[in-house]
């Protein structure tokens, strides 16, 4: 595929996502339209009126795939609400996961506007079965420019997006939800020529298979012009299943809208301590300022913040941040153990999500708690019991059965073997029932001590540590 | 009758049956489409009780009120006079419904108008028009006499005026003591000039709207019709104020108010806006607008010429973004949710299309389609944008005149006296609306409160109406000036022989007190 794809730079995708905010659109607007660095409506603090929602009419017959309970549908078409940001993340761009760059795309704007119903054709039994239950909820669109390249990059910037609006608290933005729909417009051109013309896929419920969708898309349009076919601008559905997009029932052509400004919503001003009019009601005015101070720590500065104070490699403060609720869980744990925070890291990314992903569950289905852990891990650091010992009774504690890693560790006896005494003598005992591997350590070969190590740990049970034992045998062999 | 009700010389019970039997005696004016009378006995019942108890809620506790059919009314019908909404029960009231009945309002029912709202007439609704009360009045009736028209005296009863027709004809019938009408373009100072009421536009943001079905939300508001300007006053100050369910109301808080009786005006200006001046204007309204204009002169109030000089394109302009607005408004009549739904169930568009064929008239579609008309792409920016910026400049015409020293201007409400209804149909709705609203829409564009006030009889012995103006949210000034004008002209009360003989002891005791709130 270099071929191809040397000679055909797959770039022109406008995304537009919207999602639902739960509460007042316009107080989640602010925030996010300040996280995207966007330039927030600062046309709408000069001089004229400012955003004004718009209506787009559709006529006396309402179209089958937009089903609105008003027959319209505000939305803000000529002044969104933030224009010009940009959102980055970080991709991955060779085989080790610490090969990451940041790249940028570009936010062209971010508008509100107000979630249309569904409607659902039942052509078995003649009817369309309209759903309202969305209708009329806002919605907060933001539109980026076609700076992505591949699926990986789209799905790594919504899953960045996500992180934000969870950040914010703007919203879950869970696809498979629908509190976050995105839709893809993919194109393909030669380096050097304008944008192609670009299809627009839709149905994509997951950030997997957005990836899938546009790579998929982007090697159709491909084939198909390498074949001397043109790509028409159409909407298209991402078929989950069979892996491919298909053309989407398009019943309508070219809608006239018929916008109108809406009456009903005097304009949204936005004003930021410059320009903030005197004597007015707080209660009253978005001062963009005020809701910048107060924004939470969003995840990039989080990422880096965990790099610092933890010393964690970048790839383990995405990962902590791209579970929900990892992070809070790694960071309880911290406060209650002593052990170093890279055992943590390593015990939480390796272990504890290992067994949340085997078993297909969310962090706060978990069955072992942040005290739990952290209680485990102190046994682990006071050298109470192996490495190995402390697996088992993770396993142990995932049942759930209410015991504590203490009870659990005396209950089965895996407490590490505290009596040097006690190991000297089974050293030396090993020592004595094994000599031809002792010579063979001595002929110089390195695998010899490890069994040596090995047999000792079964004379212990398993309950004594294996340096401990490679110090003793050493000691005891080198005299 | 306030009074009245808190000395006990009447109790709610009794005003309520009486208003009641009088609904039934003019049921032939066909003013109400839906007479609640057993939640009103209800409401009457309750009254009682907190009067009984010394614990009245104000001045509108136990007083008969009705309210235009494009209310919203919890558990009432609301039908807005058209097949799109008949039988249609809202599950909420409408806020400014919802204040009347806090204060302890009996509902007598909804009443009619033109379909939606839409004419100047009432007489373009499903259950047919609205007779004007005046028809079967003393003083029209000898007028005709005089005149000899041998005709059958019911066959050329007169228009009410509209939309707010039912209404207006309700308050001037004594069936209640205040109704709520909405005016977007006249709608309801013009039949209130027709019935010989008062009939009161407020400034745009002052009442809220929710609740209101909207014909165009820029410039509708709910209007009051009562028999004298103190009461539209006491109704004011209970319907004004914010509204967090509409969005276009104003933040600051408004409290009841009471009228002071001015007896010295002058301090005031008065203007006249000369381009109100129409070759249209019947000579007998426009002397009395003349009068009127001289009455103020000549009690030392300064009464100028001025000029509105976008007046002769307001027409046009309100067309414009009237049916615009409707054209959006109306799409939520689908055949959904509620409302009427035909019987097509071929595909969903069949039914859209079937459901709003059946369900609006042909005033009404005739909007939606100008409407769409004028919001197409390519039409938007030569007739909507363009109407918006015309609208500016009618509002501005009126900044400049107010700021020039006017405090109040004086027109007239409509072009003549109400005509009968055999000639108002011979011109169809658009015409009517186009010719009937020159003196009143203006205002809706610009937002202002306006009030007509009876003057005087005409020569057919039919009530003339005048319109004052203010100042945006000079409610109060506005119906200060309106009040000491009503004193003047001692306006005769309407006689309606044939109802009052049932009815006079009643009204005889209190006479003056039967007509006012107070």
């Amino acid at each position: 595929m270099a071929a191809p794809m040397l000679r055909w730079f797959c770039s022109g995708r406008r995304f537009a996502f919207a999602w639902v905010g739960c509460g007042s659109c316009h107080r989640r607007g602010p925030p996010t339209g300040s996280t995207s660095n966007g330039k927030r409506g600062q046309s709408s603090v000069a001089q004229q009126p400012h955003i004004t929602a718009q209506k787009p009419r559709k006529g006396l017959v309402t179209l089958a795939p937009i089903c609105v309970q008003a027959g319209y549908q505000i939305t803000q078409q000529r002044l969104p609400i933030a224009v010009n940001g940009s959102l980055a993340y970080s991709v991955c761009v060779g085989r080790k996961p610490s090969q990451m760059v940041t790249r940028t795309v570009r936010v062209k704007q971010i508008q509100l506007e107000q979630d249309s119903g569904k409607s659902l054709h039942d052509d078995l039994r003649s009817q369309t079965l309209i759903d309202l239950n969305r209708a009329g909820i806002g919605l907060l669109e933001v539109v980026l420019e076609p700076d992505m390249s591949c699926g990986e990059e789209a799905a790594t910037a919504v899953r960045e997006l996500q992180l934000i609006l969870q950040a914010l608290g703007t919203s879950q933005a869970n696809m498979a939800e629908g509190q976050l729909r995105v839709d893809a417009n993919i194109s393909v051109h030669r380096p050097g020529e304008p944008l192609g013309v670009r299809t627009e896929v839709k149905n994509l419920n997951s950030a997997r298979f957005l990836a899938k969708a546009i790579d998929y898309e982007i090697q159709r349009q491909i084939n198909e012009l390498e074949n001397g076919g043109e790509i028409l601008n159409e909407t298209r559905s991402f078929d989950y299943k069979l892996g491919c997009t298909v053309p989407m029932r398009d019943k309508e052509g070219k809608q006239d809208y018929r916008f109108m400004p809406e009456p009903n919503l005097p304009p949204l001003l936005l004003y930021d301590s410059g320009s903030l009019p005197s004597g007015a009601d707080p209660q009253q005015v978005i001062n963009v300022d005020q809701l910048r101070a107060r924004l939470p720590e969003l995840p990039r500065v989080t990422r880096e913040r965990l790099v610092r104070e933890y010393g964690m490699l970048p790839e383990h403060s995405c990962a902590l941040l791209n579970e929900v609720g990892l992070l809070e869980f790694f960071q309880n744990v911290i406060k209650k153990t002593r052990a170093e925070p890279k055992k943590v890291t390593s015990w939480v990314l390796n272990t504890f999500l290992g067994f949340l992903k085997q078993q297909n569950l969310a962090v706060s289905e978990s069955p072992v708690t942040p005290s739990a852990l952290a209680e485990l891990l102190d046994l682990l650091d006071r050298k109470a019991i192996s490495s190995s010992a402390a697996k088992q009774v993770f396993e142990e504690l995932w049942r759930n059965e209410g015991k504590t890693p203490a009870q659990i560790v005396a209950e089965k006896k895996l407490e590490l073997l505290q009596d040097r005494e006690a190991l000297e003598r089974l050293c030396h005992s090993t020592l004595e029932a094994h000599p031809d591997v002792v010579m063979d350590l001595k002929k110089g070969n390195p695998r010899a001590i490890n069994k040596l190590i090995g047999l000792v740990r079964k004379a212990t049970l398993g309950r004594a540590d294996p340096t401990a034992i490679k110090e003793v045998l050493e000691r005891q062999l080198s005299s | 009758v306030s009074a009245a009700l808190k000395q006990g010389q009447v109790t709610p019970t009794e005003l309520c049956q009486r208003c009641l039997s009088l609904i039934k005696k003019t049921r032939f004016l066909n003013a109400y489409i839906t007479v609640s009378e057993e939640v009103a006995l209800k409401q009457a019942e309750e009254s009682e009780k907190r009067y009984k108890k010394g614990h009245s809620l104000g001045d509108l506790d136990g007083i008969p009120v009705a309210v235009k059919d494009n209310f919203s009314t919890s558990g009432i019908e609301t039908t807005c006079a058209s097949n799109m909404l008949k039988g249609y029960v809202p599950p909420y009231n409408a806020t400014v419904v919802q204040k009347l009945l806090d204060q302890g309002a009996l509902l007598m029912g909804k009443t009619n108008l033109d379909e939606f709202a839409m004419g100047s007439g009432s007489t373009d609704g499903i259950f047919g028009p609205v007779k004007n009360p005046w028809s079967y009045s003393k003083q029209y009736r000898e007028k005709r006499k005089q005149n000899s028209h041998s005709e059958n005296e019911d066959s050329n009863w007169l228009i009410t005026g509209g939309s707010s027709g039912g209404s207006a004809a309700a308050v001037s019938a004594f069936t209640c003591f205040a109704a709520l009408g909405s005016d977007t373009g006249g709608s309801t100072r013009n039949p209130a000039a027709h019935c010989g009421v008062v009939g009161l536009k407020p400034s745009y943001g002052l009442v809220s709207r929710h609740g209101l079905i909207p014909l165009v939300n820029s410039m509708d508001v709910p209007g009051i019709l009562t028999r004298c300007v103190d009461d539209a006053a006491t109704v004011l100050g209970i319907l004004a104020g914010h509204d967090p369910k509409d969005s276009t109301t104003i933040q600051d808080p408004v409290k009841p108010f009471t009228l002071p009786s001015l007896t010295d005006v002058s301090k005031l200006c008065i203007g006249i806006p000369k381009e109100y001046l129409t070759p249209e204007l019947s000579s007998e309204v426009q002397s009395l607008w003349s009068k009127a204009a001289n009455l103020f002169e000549s009690e030392g109030a300064k009464v100028i010429e001025v000029s509105l000089p976008h007046t002769s394109y307001s027409i046009v302009c309100y067309h414009v973004l009237c049916t615009s607005e409707v054209a959006s408004n109306m799409a939520r009549f689908d055949g959904l949710e509620y409302g009427h739904r035909c019987d097509n169930d071929v595909s969903t568009e069949a039914m859209y299309a079937a459901t709003r064929r059946e369900g609006f008239n042909d005033v009404v579609r005739g909007r939606i389609l100008s409407g769409n008309f004028f919001l197409l792409k390519e039409n938007y920016e030569n007739y909507f944008v363009k109407a918006q910026k015309v609208r500016r400049l009618i509002a501005n015409d009126f900044v400049n005149v107010f700021n020039s020293g006017v405090d109040v201007l004086l027109t007239p409400t409509t072009l003549s006296e109400a005509v009968p209804y055999t000639e108002f149909i011979k011109e169809d709705n658009r015409t009517r609306s186009a010719q009937d609203d020159i003196f009143t829409q203006a205002v809706n564009m610009a937002g202002l409160p306006a009030v007509s006030v009876p003057m005087a009889l005409s020569s057919q012995g039919l009530p003339v109406g005048l319109q004052f103006i203010g100042r945006a949210f000079c409610d109060q000034q506005l119906l200060t000036v309106a009040k000491w004008f009503e004193k003047q002209v001692q306006f005769p009360v309407i006689q309606l022989q044939e109802l009052m003989d049932d009815c006079s002891s009643v009204f005889e005791n209190e006479k003056l007190a039967s007509i006012s709130l107070k």
